[in-house]
């Protein structure tokens, strides 16, 4: 997995959570979000939705598909 | 069977609370969880709350949390164009959500549910194919308590229903992606809101001011979640340009997903509902909430308390929740996503086209799905809108 977040960035607003088909992003107790790591499987679909910015997904391993 | 309560609720939105509300009202042992510390906090909202809506949830303004009376609106078009509508009487509030939520909250409270915040719903417990009670945590204690049914107002980062087998997750396309600052501005008119529309401002969406009193509002924006650009540089963009929100402060940020795609299909499994934007149930027009929630809210909360009294909470037993949400709102909502889905097709110059063909009126009418054909004659005038023109109709 290649998720990262910005948690100076991360505004904890869980709508990445919400577009993940893979159920791989967490907003623990509301708060703070975590990539988890097994089930991720790189589409970037996170990094697009982020209205911040906060998410990045390594280029090279970017899956994006438009859906 | 023995459960520790008739209904678990999770999430303490306005159609969580309204779900719980109503469920404890007809006799039931209902829990209420919250995962954040504060109910009604951080708000992923605009505010906005129509009269009629109000009152479609038996609500009394209350200063309290309906903090600024709206009259009208003022739409803009990509060319500057404005199209207004105000009325004699107050047609809608902005809300403080934070004492909104609480005031839900505390009614659900009143009526007999238990109500925890920062609780986290870990995980479902499922036993034969039925949803039987759900995984806690709260200040790192984790435990778990039984249910007959458990009803998911989790918000737009729902995965209570994904876990009960009910797939809710927002495709790009269905989903806009926002970003809002409440500000202390000076404002012309605090009793109108203002919404500008075009694809440099937000693409597939629309950059709103909301006034919440006489020099504070909340201004955000919504954009298509395909964008590559994050929706917080389009609303920087947009406040830098304009010469009252320029000079404004900002007093709180707020971001978040607005469903606005066809609401899932499926609303109900073995002991299990889904309610709000968990189940994308908003008007995909104006991506407001808070009504569609706490519709389908009260109603789930009703049918949860038939079934248990029932005796049977199967998928079947709980059908009668989508079927009367279908009815009241359901048929509607779809009819909105199709004129998103019009909108979305057309051009800053189709726009400020319309602009020209359109009355404030009109606008008031489509976000409620009606006058639909009005549009589609104007479009259909036009032979390269023609497709855009079939989708409504």
């Amino acid at each position: 997995m290649s998720v990262k977040v910005d948690a100076v960035l991360c505004m904890s607003c869980g709508g990445c959570v919400g577009v993940c088909p893979s159920l791989a992003l967490e907003l623990e107790n509301g708060i703070k979000l975590v990539p988890v790591d097994e089930d991720c499987t790189d589409c970037g679909i996170c990094e697009r939705f982020c209205p911040v910015g906060a998410i990045k997904v390594d280029s090279q391993k970017r899956r994006l598909r438009e859906r | 069977m023995n459960a520790d309560y008739d209904v678990i609720v999770i999430g303490a939105g306005p159609g969580g609370c309204h779900a719980a509300r109503i469920a404890a009202e007809q006799g039931m042992r209902v829990l209420l969880v919250e995962k954040r510390p504060e109910i009604g906090a951080p708000k992923r909202c605009g505010e906005g709350l129509s009269l009629g809506g109000m009152k479609n949830l038996g609500l009394k303004p209350d200063p309290k949390w309906a903090m600024n009376e709206i009259r009208g609106a003022s739409v803009y078009a990509p060319n500057g164009k404005r199209i207004s509508i105000r009325y004699e009487n107050t047609i809608g509030y902005v809300l403080e959500r934070k004492m909104f939520d609480k005031y839900l909250a505390v009614q659900a409270a009143r009526a007999g549910a238990r109500v925890l915040a920062k609780t986290a719903v870990t995980g479902l417990i499922i036993k034969d194919g039925f949803v039987r009670g759900a995984k806690l945590s709260s200040f790192g204690e984790n435990y778990e308590l039984s249910s007959k049914i458990v009803i998911a107002a989790d918000g737009v980062e729902s995965k209570a229903a994904r876990w009960a087998g009910i797939n809710t997750t927002n495709r790009l396309v269905d989903i806009d992606s926002g970003f809002q600052y409440e500000m202390v501005l000076e404002l012309e008119e605090p009793d109108m809101l203002e919404l500008y529309f075009g694809s440099k401002v937000a693409p597939r969406g629309y950059v709103w001011i909301f006034p919440k009193g006489k020099d504070t509002a909340n201004v955000g924006v919504g954009i298509g979640g395909r964008e590559a650009v994050p929706a917080k540089k389009y609303l920087d963009k947009f406040i830098q340009g304009h010469p009252n929100l320029k000079k404004g402060s900002i007093i709180e940020v707020n971001a978040g997903g607005i469903p606005v795609g066809d609401p899932v299909g499926k609303l109900a499994a073995n002991g299990f509902m889904v309610v709000g934007d968990a189940a994308h149930q908003v008007n995909a027009i104006h991506g407001g909430g808070i009504h569609e929630a706490s519709i389908a809210g009260m109603i789930a909360g009703r049918v949860a308390a038939e079934a248990v009294k029932k005796g049977n909470v199967s998928e079947k037993a709980l059908a009668g929740y989508a079927r009367e949400w279908r009815e009241k709102r359901g048929k509607i909502l779809h009819k909105i996503v199709k004129l998103r889905q019009t909108i979305e097709k057309l051009s800053d110059d189709d726009l400020n086209m319309l602009a020209e063909n359109l009355t404030g009126e009109d606008l008031v009418e489509f976000a409620k799905g009606k006058r639909f054909l009005k549009l589609a004659k104007i479009l259909m005038r036009r032979p390269h809108l023609m497709q855009a023109a079939r989708i409504l109709i």
